[in-house]
């Protein structure tokens, strides 16, 4: 097991890739079940090795962990540069969690070229575990790229009717990003040669690259902004979002799922590791600009989603909405924002995933998505119901759910960074409601009208297996985020130093203004020792 | 011990939640009647209010200041030295509202057993009942604002799930997520009050923040600290008030959640849910009291919503609508008193009312389960034979609510008015304006009583379905003893539930004194003795409501003479001052018509358009350059070389 040991995010990274090869030489006959079992097996394998990856995690390290690093590409000062830290250990256990949901998902809904579909859905898995992993910019870059190119096949080949256009255009917008940020990444390389000497693509040594910075249109702020385009595109941030709608209705559920789950993150994650840190001078200089954007995304995101008549499309821009949020955490600059952004990324991935599983089982079932064609569903699907409204819940970020733990961290963060920002960012709670709640009215309440609704069968048990783990983690990370938390609070504070944020220490939280009672924001443990205890 | 109160509750809505989704959900599953699901919720609170009770004896006998019980759960979240705990706090205020939520809860419970035999779906219902039973005790229980936000927010959840119980009914589903939406726009005034709590003074729990205030015996503020935040931190949680507990301009919800099951509407709607602003105003009152302009608001929003609630109640049908519009009225009564700064009278009138409130709609719950689902009042009369125990439960609330003399809204209500003309905050024209509401109420609360109970029947005896509750099943008849029992014990506690607040000897001002103040400072000029000037007074006006009304509805002929007479207005009230009519076509439908003109005028036609034009001008540079790709190796060699030499150029003479 020596190697597995010193390899173990090589092996979490190249697992699925690996397994999916091997499935590509076995028969799949007529309804492919031995495939499916194997590609299933596949995810669960890659999700029980990312679970000795947190088991192995120290907490107490703010470093990053897990270090791998090969010589790659010597000429460019790029190297295979491995390592994951308390935030990107998350993102991996996201994915991996997801992915065998949505292999188990695809079961009914895909019924053709399933060798080519299974591969690519697993070989999509490793794009994404080595971006959040890659602590090289141009492996990232790499990763970057090798995962378009599965979701772009997914899209354009299993599809909805306009499934060409909708592939291309995501195809096409990510790629117009991420091409001005490999332009940023060899610029910053040769300036690392400029200033220590050597090319280096390595992103803690970029750290150190001196940048000048001020103004809106310094270096360092236009290569923030190379990089922002990038991430910005990928989070998506309004007005960078237009891809999103399309991808997300064309795409089989899987995609979908996928794409808002965790390629969605991939956005948030860059800001994170790369554009925040590599450029503190510009992300304070663009604070305010990527406020308003952020606050933009939210109320603007929860209109047209309200007005949506397909249920997949309002999914769509709930998570505009959604992801408005994660913006305008990280750009609070503070601990709460930082943390309950990374924490919304994740419930994100929970509830916008469960909201398109949810949404692909009654499509399987109806083959529409109209809103209109639906109304009374309770009634003939009660479970589906039970599962519907706990997603709803959460989405609409409820105490209790995971929702609301985020946005109340992202909505305390932005009220000390910005009243104002946070008081517009607010009224996403009511508009919230509103799109969620009507959708579900519509969807599940009243009488049923149509007369093909009757006939309708309650979840299966695959259904329900799929279903459950997410509406526990729902209620578990709403109930007890601390879990959650304890290991990403040191990355969270060292992304906030690397970020420049140094006013706000951890909990920086606990306002400048009134350093004097910070003691009490401490609330109950040290008061509860004087009380009575029942 | 103390967790065991929210506990039982959580344990039942588990219990019967799990069984009802997991066993009888499905439609070909066997369904269980109401008994069980209904015996175990029943006993789940029943529990809690026995913990209650004995917590609120051990509460007793602690020194007063040191009446406060504690249990810190687990921490929620903690980020870096910001931390909540998931505590809760017993003391003098929550006890007392324990007592409440868990007594009158029970009774709702026990009520519901009977009043939801002929559902299809107890189990659910009943899960829900429970669960809103936690959230609602967590609220009150809760020791932060972030916990007593769980509860507020819970609440309003249940609130939502149980108004639109009867899904199918599009028109109940809607009223739930009104219901919601509109708690939603208070809760973002509740969020914001609670951040600027935090930025402002550095916690968010009650004690401290009270420590942070209070200095000796008076609320102090703060060295750093402007008026100016405190008010604004004020007035936006009372926004988050507006919303749950229905005041202008967010009340238009409540009166459409009568939509549910009338338990719901009793245990809900009038008795719990719907106080939890008092209860918030009432817990921070040393934060209100630091600021006159925001207890002003609260006064002024409070009488006006006393008094326009009662108006559209004069006009209602709608035996449930009447009693809605008399909530919100009421409740509008005890911000008054906050307001003026008797927080103590307000929540006094809190426990009144929920008595006499939850007695009016189980016994209206009663009346429309009796009449099989008939809710409209103009079709009913005579009742008084044909349900006896209904009828006599039903006086004792009507006379607590009209306020005469030792029923127990008398002693409430007229503490109420008393500070709105004496408190330090209070002046006579607020004192006016709660003075009519009173006779107003007393006018139409007698109408219904009257047209309810009294009179030619206007009924057949009806077959089949009614509108609303459905329940299709024989002719006008009393209902089970396990719907009049719980009547029969709030109308005793209708009838003497006020002695617990005799003026000037009142056990529950120095029950409260150690959370809510008991002293009220009086304003200038004001004389003891006016108190019973203006109980006196406020007396005979309510006995001329009651009388007028009687007189009107006694004789045929009157009551449509006269509602000629004022047919605008009469109508005007009848549809409620157009308030929803007005909000629909000026807020709902607009950002509608915009949200859809933003989607296809913006997003797809210009933010799209532009996207799609980068495209199509890279294909344009395609067609332009492709000029240059003749084919020609020649011209391809040359131009090879022009890039070498440029590049060696750059190489020589710019890296130079």
């Amino acid at each position: 097991m020596g190697w597995l040991d010193s390899h173990l995010l090589t092996a979490v990274i190249f697992l699925p890739l690996a397994w999916s090869l091997l499935g590509l030489l076995i028969p799949t006959g007529k309804s492919g079940a031995a495939l499916k079992a194997w590609s299933v097996l596949g995810a669960l394998a890659t999700f029980g090795l990312s679970l000795v990856l947190y088991r192995q995690y120290q907490a107490t390290g703010a470093e990053f962990q897990f270090i791998e690093k090969l010589e790659w590409i010597p000429q460019l000062g790029s190297s295979y540069h491995l390592g994951i830290d308390g935030i990107s250990l998350w993102l991996i256990i996201l994915t991996t969690f997801l992915t065998p949901l949505v292999v188990l998902g695809s079961f009914n809904g895909v019924t053709e070229k399933l060798r080519g579909y299974y591969f690519l859905l697993l070989a999509l898995e490793t794009g994404m575990l080595g971006a959040f992993a890659a602590l090289d910019t141009f492996l990232f870059y790499v990763f970057w790229e090798a995962m378009l190119l599965p979701m772009y096949f997914l899209i354009g080949i299993w599809g909805g009717k306009e499934r060409i256009y909708a592939a291309m255009k995501f195809f096409l917008y990510t790629m117009v990003g991420s091409l001005l940020m490999l332009v940023a990444i060899f610029y910053l390389a040769y300036q690392h040669k400029v200033q220590f000497g050597a090319l280096s693509t390595n992103v803690l040594d970029l750290y150190g690259v001196k940048l000048v910075g001020g103004g809106y249109l310094s270096p360092q702020s236009l290569l923030f902004l190379a990089f922002s385009l990038a991430f910005a595109i990928k989070v998506p941030l309004f007005p960078f979002h237009t891809w999103l709608p399309d991808a997300h209705v064309q795409a089989p559920t899987a995609g979908s799922v996928i794409l808002a789950g965790v390629l969605l993150k991939m956005g948030g994650y860059g800001f994170i590791r790369f554009a925040f840190p590599l450029f503190p001078q510009a992300v304070t200089q663009y604070q305010i600009p990527f406020l308003v954007l952020g606050c933009i995304a939210i109320v603007y995101g929860a209109w047209v989603a309200m007005v949506q008549p397909d249920i997949k499309k309002l999914v769509a821009y709930s998570s505009v909405s959604h992801m408005g949020y994660v913006i305008i955490g990280l750009f609070s600059l503070n601990a709460l924002g930082a943390m309950g952004s990374v924490y919304q990324m994740l419930n994100h991935g929970i509830s916008t995933g469960g909201l398109f599983l949810l949404v692909g089982m009654i499509y399987e079932r109806r083959h529409t998505r109209e809103i209109s064609e639906f109304g009374g569903i309770t009634r003939v699907m009660p479970l589906f119901a039970i599962a519907f409204m706990i997603i709803t819940l959460s989405s609409v970020a409820l105490p209790g759910t995971n929702g609301f733990v985020g946005e109340f961290l992202i909505l305390l963060g932005t009220w000390k960074a910005n009243h104002w920002a946070a008081a517009v960012a607010g009224t996403g709670v009511i508009f919230g409601a509103v799109y969620m709640l009507w959708a579900f009215q519509r969807v599940m309440f009243g009488p049923i009208k149509n007369p093909e609704n009757e006939k309708l069968s309650d979840l299966s048990f695959r259904e329900i297996v799929i279903l459950a783990p997410l509406l526990v983690l729902i209620v578990w990370m709403g109930v007890s985020p601390n879990f959650f938390f304890s290991k990403m609070e040191p990355s969270i504070q060292k992304f906030l130093e690397r970020s420049g944020a140094v006013t706000a220490v951890v909990g920086g939280g606990v306002t400048d203004e009134v350093s004097s009672s910070a003691a009490r924001a401490v609330g109950l443990d040290a008061h509860s020792e004087q009380g009575r205890s029942q | 011990m103390l967790s065991l109160i929210p506990l039982f509750p959580l344990i039942g809505f588990v219990v019967n939640g799990f069984w009802y989704a997991l066993g009888q959900s499905s439609p070909g599953a066997k369904k269980a009647g109401a008994t069980v699901p209904g015996t175990i919720a029943t006993l789940s609170i029943f529990a809690s209010f026995v913990v209650s009770l004995l917590l609120f004896v051990q509460l007793n006998g602690l020194p007063v200041d040191a009446r406060s019980l504690e249990q810190n759960l687990f921490s929620w979240m903690t980020v870096g030295t910001f931390n909540i705990d998931v505590a809760l706090r017993f003391d003098s205020l929550s006890s007392l509202f324990c007592l409440v939520i868990t007594g009158v809860g029970t009774l709702i419970h026990m009520y519901s057993v009977g009043y939801m035999s002929h559902d299809k779906t107890p189990g659910k219902f009943f899960a829900y009942l429970n669960l809103f039973c936690f959230a609602m005790l967590m609220l009150v229980l809760g020791s932060s604002l972030p916990v007593l936000f769980l509860g507020w927010e819970g609440v309003g959840l249940c609130s939502y799930l149980l108004i639109g119980y009867w899904y199918e009914d599009d028109e109940k589903a809607s009223a739930g997520k009104k219901a919601f939406v509109v708690n939603r726009i208070g809760d973002l005034g509740f969020l914001l009050g609670m951040f600027l709590i935090f930025t402002t003074f550095g916690t968010l729990d009650f004690d401290f923040l009270k420590t942070a205030i209070v200095q000796g015996h008076g609320a102090v503020l703060p060295p750093g600290v402007d008026v100016g935040t405190v008010t604004a931190i004020c007035v936006l949680l009372f926004v988050g008030c507006m919303g749950k507990s229905a005041q202008i301009p967010l009340y238009v919800w409540l009166p459409d959640a009568m939509a549910g099951p009338t338990p719901v509407s009793a245990l809900i709607h009038a008795a719990t849910m719907v106080t939890s602003g008092i209860y918030l105003v009432s817990r921070l009152n040393f934060l209100f009291a630091l600021s006159p302009t925001a207890m002003t608001v609260v006064a002024v929003i409070g009488g006006l919503t006393a008094f326009v609630a009662a108006t559209i109640a004069v006009a209602q049908k709608d035996i449930k609508k009447v009693l809605a519009y008399s909530t919100v009225s009421q409740l509008g009564y005890m911000f008054l008193a906050c307001g003026v700064g008797a927080f103590g009278a307000g929540v006094f009138h809190v426990i009144t009312h929920a008595f006499f409130k939850a007695l009016l709609f189980l016994g209206a719950g009663s009346v429309i389960h009796g009449m099989n689902g008939e809710q409209d009042i103009s079709k009913m009369g005579g009742l008084r034979k044909l349900m006896p125990r209904t009828y006599w439960t039903f006086a004792a609330g009507w006379l607590a609510i009209c306020g005469v003399p030792f029923f127990s809204g008398f002693f409430s209500k007229d503490e109420v008015l008393w500070f709105a003309f004496g408190a330090e905050h209070g002046s006579p024209w607020l004192w006016g304006l709660a003075a009519l509401t009173a006779v107003m109420t007393a006018f139409y609360m007698t109408r219904l009583f009257y047209l309810t109970f009294f009179g030619e029947p206007r009924f057949k005896q009806p077959h089949g379905h009614g509108h609303g509750d459905d329940h299709g099943h024989g002719g006008v008849h009393e209902s089970p003893w396990a719907m009049t029992v719980p009547l029969m014990i709030l109308a005793v506690l209708s009838a003497i539930g006020g002695f617990i607040g005799v003026p000037h000897m009142s056990w529950l001002g120095h029950w409260l004194d150690p959370v809510v103040p008991h002293h009220v400072e009086l304003a200038e000029g004001v004389r003891p003795w006016m108190e019973f000037a203006l109980m006196a007074f406020s007396t005979v006006a309510a006995l001329i409501g009651i009388v007028f009304a009687w007189n009107t509805y006694t004789r045929a002929g009157i009551a449509a003479a006269r509602k000629k007479r004022f047919e605008r207005l009469h109508e005007t009230l009848e549809n409620k001052w157009y308030v929803d009519e007005i909000y629909n076509s000026t807020l709902i439908q607009p950002l509608i018509s915009f949200s859809k003109g933003l989607w296809k005028g913006f997003d797809v036609a210009v933010i799209d358009r532009i996207v799609l034009g980068f495209g199509r001008a890279s294909e344009w540079t395609g067609q332009a350059v492709r000029v240059t790709q003749t084919g020609s190796i020649q011209l391809y060699a040359f131009m090879i070389l022009l890039g070498l030499l440029a590049t060696v150029g750059y190489l020589v003479y710019g890296l130079a």
